[in-house]
């Protein structure tokens, strides 16, 4: 039986598709089953960012309504033999489904696959509850912006009341190197300390993220990219592997303060 | 006068004070009892000759627990004589709710999570929360609030009218701090941090919160210690 993570933020645009595609190519890449789950119905990306668009022809809303059945909806990774996505509907909108009804879906997808990744639209509306209802695990992403972060805590605030998931975990999302040194953004230690959970991993901002995501092909494949294995990085810790934080700064102090989290001594 | 010379007991004593005349009322017998005996008493001509200047009223009730309709028939047959007007009324008992309402008010709640963006933590008497506000995060307390971790968000302190309730955090950098009814919000320049506790109260007669070093309480609110 696997683990669903559901991955998400409140805020828009901070980077949950691409961070569940990227983590979810590079968990394939370490050789696990694993299923993406596309639960933002009416605005669905996950598809166009794994590069799976045209591929689709049933999806999580014709599931929920039992017109057809689970592993036909499934899409095939192009790469991986072992990556699969469950589309989301863009016909319809976040009501066309019911938490139980997605936790049933998910339930399902659990017996065969290591992981199942959720990503979670943005809002604390119906598409949230949709999308934490199946959950084990959850991952906040944010960005050094003081908007983000104060979402963030929102939803980490909403994701503790739920008994059947577990504490959530931090990524730090397109932070800009030269912005943080000079005191432009917050940086890392700040965002920590606010919102006071594990820190999972960070990924710098990086052109080539964008350029990887137009062409449908997840920068995780690509191994001379610094977030590439910065997500790989993520995925390893997911594992359950006690990965380092990749020094994006040359400033010692964040470096420290973030291996502290994860046990490491110098 | 005739129904005051039938009367073989007293159930209503008269005492004059320099504050004032007491009401002493016999706490055994029937409420209609008193009330009659203190209508025939307080219309008497030699309390209501005193013209021009209001007398204050206290009435001891002893061991009698008035119900709220009584208490309210009570008051008006007074307010209803000239001259006189009811400072307060003494007794030795209340109700299980007063009580337990009196409790709430004077424990100390402690609880250790952060208070996160959208959330509300509120509590009868004290707070003592163990951990930060976070910005967009409430706390409010019927007494005083006292933050161990950082305060960014809203604290309401003496969220029923208390002037005198205190707020004091470990870090202070509130987006709006209330007690009472007076709010505060900090300048929006930001000054460089302080790195010591700090406490919010409102200084005598002034109608504004003072933010100041913690300590300052010892002398401003000895009444904190309650040992």
């Amino acid at each position: 039986m696997g683990d669903a993570i559901v991955i998400t933020s409140g805020k828009g645009g901070v980077g949950k598709t691409t961070t569940t595609a990227n983590i979810g190519t590079a968990l394939a890449l370490s050789g696990k089953k694993v299923c993406l789950v596309d639960t933002d119905i009416g605005l669905r990306n996950l598809d166009v960012v794994m590069g799976l668009e045209n591929r689709i022809i049933y999806d999580l809303v014709d599931v929920a309504e039992e017109r057809c059945r689970l592993h036909q909806a499934l899409i095939k990774d192009k790469r991986f033999e072992a990556l699969y996505m469950l589309p989301a509907a863009q016909t319809k909108d976040k009501s066309a489904v019911q938490p139980a009804q997605m936790k049933k879906i998910i339930d399902e997808l659990k017996q065969d696959y290591d992981y199942v990744l959720i990503d979670c639209p943005a809002g604390i509306e119906q598409g949230f509850k949709n999308a934490i209802a199946g959950a084990d695990k959850s991952v906040v992403v944010t960005t050094p912006e003081t908007s983000a972060v104060r979402d963030a805590d929102r939803i980490i605030g909403l994701l503790e009341k739920e008994e059947n998931i577990e504490a959530p975990k931090l990524v730090v999302n397109r932070i800009r190197n030269h912005m943080m040194e000079s005191g432009e953004m917050l940086d890392v230690d700040e965002i920590v300390s606010i919102l006071a959970i594990d820190l999972l991993g960070i990924v710098g901002d990086d052109d080539t993220v964008i350029t990887a995501s137009n062409k449908g092909e997840p920068i995780a494949l690509d191994p001379s990219s610094k977030a590439s294995i910065a997500y790989r990085n993520i995925a390893r810790r997911i594992l359950g592997e006690s990965v380092p934080l990749l020094s994006l700064q040359e400033e010692k102090g964040v470096f420290n303060k973030v291996k502290k989290f994860f046990g490491i001594r110098s | 006068m005739s129904m005051v010379q039938k009367q073989t007991q007293h159930f209503v004593t008269i005492k004059g004070t320099k504050d004032g005349l007491n009401l002493i009322l016999d706490d055994s017998c029937a409420f209609r009892d008193v009330i009659n005996e203190l209508d025939e008493k307080l219309s008497a001509r030699h309390i209501q000759q005193t013209e021009g200047h209001t007398i204050t009223v206290t009435l001891k009730i002893g061991n009698r627990y008035l119900t709220e309709k009584q208490e309210k028939e009570l008051r008006a047959m007074i307010q209803s004589k000239q001259n006189l007007e009811i400072d307060r009324i003494d007794s030795n008992v209340i109700s299980r709710d007063e009580a337990e309402e009196e409790r709430k008010r004077s424990t100390i709640t402690s609880v250790a999570r952060t208070v996160r963006s959208g959330q509300v933590l509120e509590v009868d008497g004290d707070l003592l929360l163990i951990g930060d506000v976070n910005p967009g995060g409430t706390v409010k307390a019927f007494g005083n609030i006292f933050v161990m971790g950082t305060l960014r968000g809203i604290a309401h302190a003496g969220a029923y009218g208390d002037i005198e309730a205190v707020i004091t955090a470990a870090v202070m950098k509130p987006s709006q701090l209330k007690i009472a009814d007076l709010i505060s919000r900090p300048p929006d320049q930001v000054s460089a941090s302080i790195h010591e506790a700090e406490c919010a109260f409102v200084k005598d007669g002034q109608s504004e919160i003072s933010v100041d070093r913690v300590q300052i309480l010892t002398k401003v609110r000895p009444n904190l210690t309650r040992l």
